[in-house]
């Protein structure tokens, strides 16, 4: 039988941990919010979870910049695949808690047309990436615009919602979500639930890896034994 | 370049005769000087032909490279930009009550346009299907910035005090200093083949 490392029973309960107490833990009772402040467990998690994988990314984006090593850019790309599926898990959550909260699926805000930018931005570089045949060519282009992403992705998630007006919680004076925990409660399924889904997404992100690794193997284009 | 604004121009002096409602003025301003940018700037690094980039890799230092194109494009953007203008206001009426910050926003403007287009040229024309990709790969690019110049532009058009949009000029000048910044850092990546 194959070993499944630690990290990965870690992220499985983790995310159990995270549905299960996120659906039946008690939570402040407040006005407008009610139940759907269970969304911080699911939409806020997910994109901290994104923001730190795509960091991820990055990394390995600039590693593969400094050393040229073909498994860095597989790395990077995978990395961002798995970002991009928490992104639009992460505006489907956060879709549905507009509708019950704002009263609209979608709203003309700072924050949410950020998000957006950012995804067309991971879009683009799928598009990049399948345009260009050369492996090593691809590897080098295709970083030079993740790096780009991810810092423009700052700039349009953290600091312009903050200098704007927006309707978003934690975001052009509105409190965030932690304000309205007053009794900390909150923070004992948040913290956990941020770790498992990036943890999961790690996992996701692996497979990945290392089925275009076996891919790469196969065509020759890695050497063996090099990884 | 210049025919290309001037023809789409008149093209909308055809359709709108006249426009006096402000936000339209503003908005169809920005989208034509917005794909004139485009078209533009894709140029600077695709009509390289082979020979003309080795030599260039031979000659020049990356960043050195770099510098010269974006200011050629950011230049070159202004231009169009002013010609843009001259043409707005002579055919399609004037509905701008703050010219001077008008004119402000848009030298921050073109010259984002230009310092972004300069990059993503650069990276598109590494790829095959060149024009298309240029435009996937500056949209996203472009559209903050692009919110930003019509949010500080339509200040200016309402005449309201400059002051209520300097938070607007400094997000455009910060936007230039960080494109600009990696563009230094990432550069030579891009260029040697």
């Amino acid at each position: 039988m194959m070993k499944i490392s630690w990290w990965k029973w870690l992220s499985v309960a983790l995310v159990l941990y995270t549905i299960i107490m996120g659906f039946t833990m008690k939570v402040p009772a407040l006005p407008i919010l009610h139940e759907t402040i269970r969304n911080l467990y699911f939409h806020v998690t997910m994109w901290f979870a994104m923001i730190l994988i795509l960091l991820g990314s990055v990394v390995y984006s600039i590693r593969f910049l400094y050393s040229g090593n073909i498994l860095f850019d597989i790395k990077a790309s995978e990395t961002a695949n798995v970002g991009i599926i928490l992104g639009l898990l992460g505006i489907a959550t956060g879709a549905v808690w507009a509708k019950s909260t704002w009263g609209a699926w979608w709203a003309n805000d700072a924050k949410l047309n950020g998000a957006a930018v950012t995804l067309l931005f991971y879009f683009a570089y799928l598009i990049l990436r399948n345009s260009i045949e050369d492996v090593e060519k691809r590897g080098r282009i295709s970083a030079v615009y993740n790096i780009f992403s991810y810092v423009m992705l700052i700039v349009f998630l953290m600091i312009l919602p903050r200098m704007t007006d927006s309707l978003h919680p934690g975001n052009g004076g509105n409190p965030g979500f932690g304000g309205y925990d007053l009794d900390s409660t909150m923070k004992v399924v948040f913290y956990p639930a941020i770790i498992g889904w990036t943890l999961f997404g790690c996992w996701m992100a692996d497979l990945r890896i290392r089925l275009t690794k076996l891919k790469l193997l196969q065509e020759n284009i890695l050497e063996n034994g090099k990884s | 370049m210049l025919l290309y604004s001037f023809a789409t121009i008149y093209t909308c002096y055809l359709a709108f005769k006249s426009l006096s409602h402000g936000p339209t003025w503003n908005a169809l301003f920005w989208l034509i000087n917005l794909f004139a940018a485009i078209n533009t700037v894709a140029k600077s690094f695709m009509l390289d032909s082979r020979g003309k980039q080795l030599y260039h890799f031979s000659i020049f230092k990356a960043e050195v490279f770099l510098l010269g194109r974006m200011i050629y494009n950011i230049l070159l953007m202004n231009v169009i930009s002013f010609i843009t203008l001259f043409f707005f206001l002579m055919l399609l009426g004037n509905p701008v009550q703050d010219l001077p910050s008008f004119i402000i926003v848009m030298i921050l403007g073109s010259t984002c346009f230009g310092a972004i287009l300069t990059l993503v040229s650069s990276m598109a024309s590494k790829t095959k299907g060149n024009l298309g990709i240029m435009a996937v790969l500056s949209f996203p690019m472009l559209l903050p910035s692009l919110m930003t110049i019509i949010k500080a532009s339509k200040n200016a058009l309402d005449g309201l005090d400059p002051s209520v949009s300097y938070a607007y000029w400094l997000i455009l000048i910060m936007l230039n200093i960080v494109v600009a910044a990696l563009g230094f850092l990432l550069f030579p990546y891009l260029w040697r083949d």
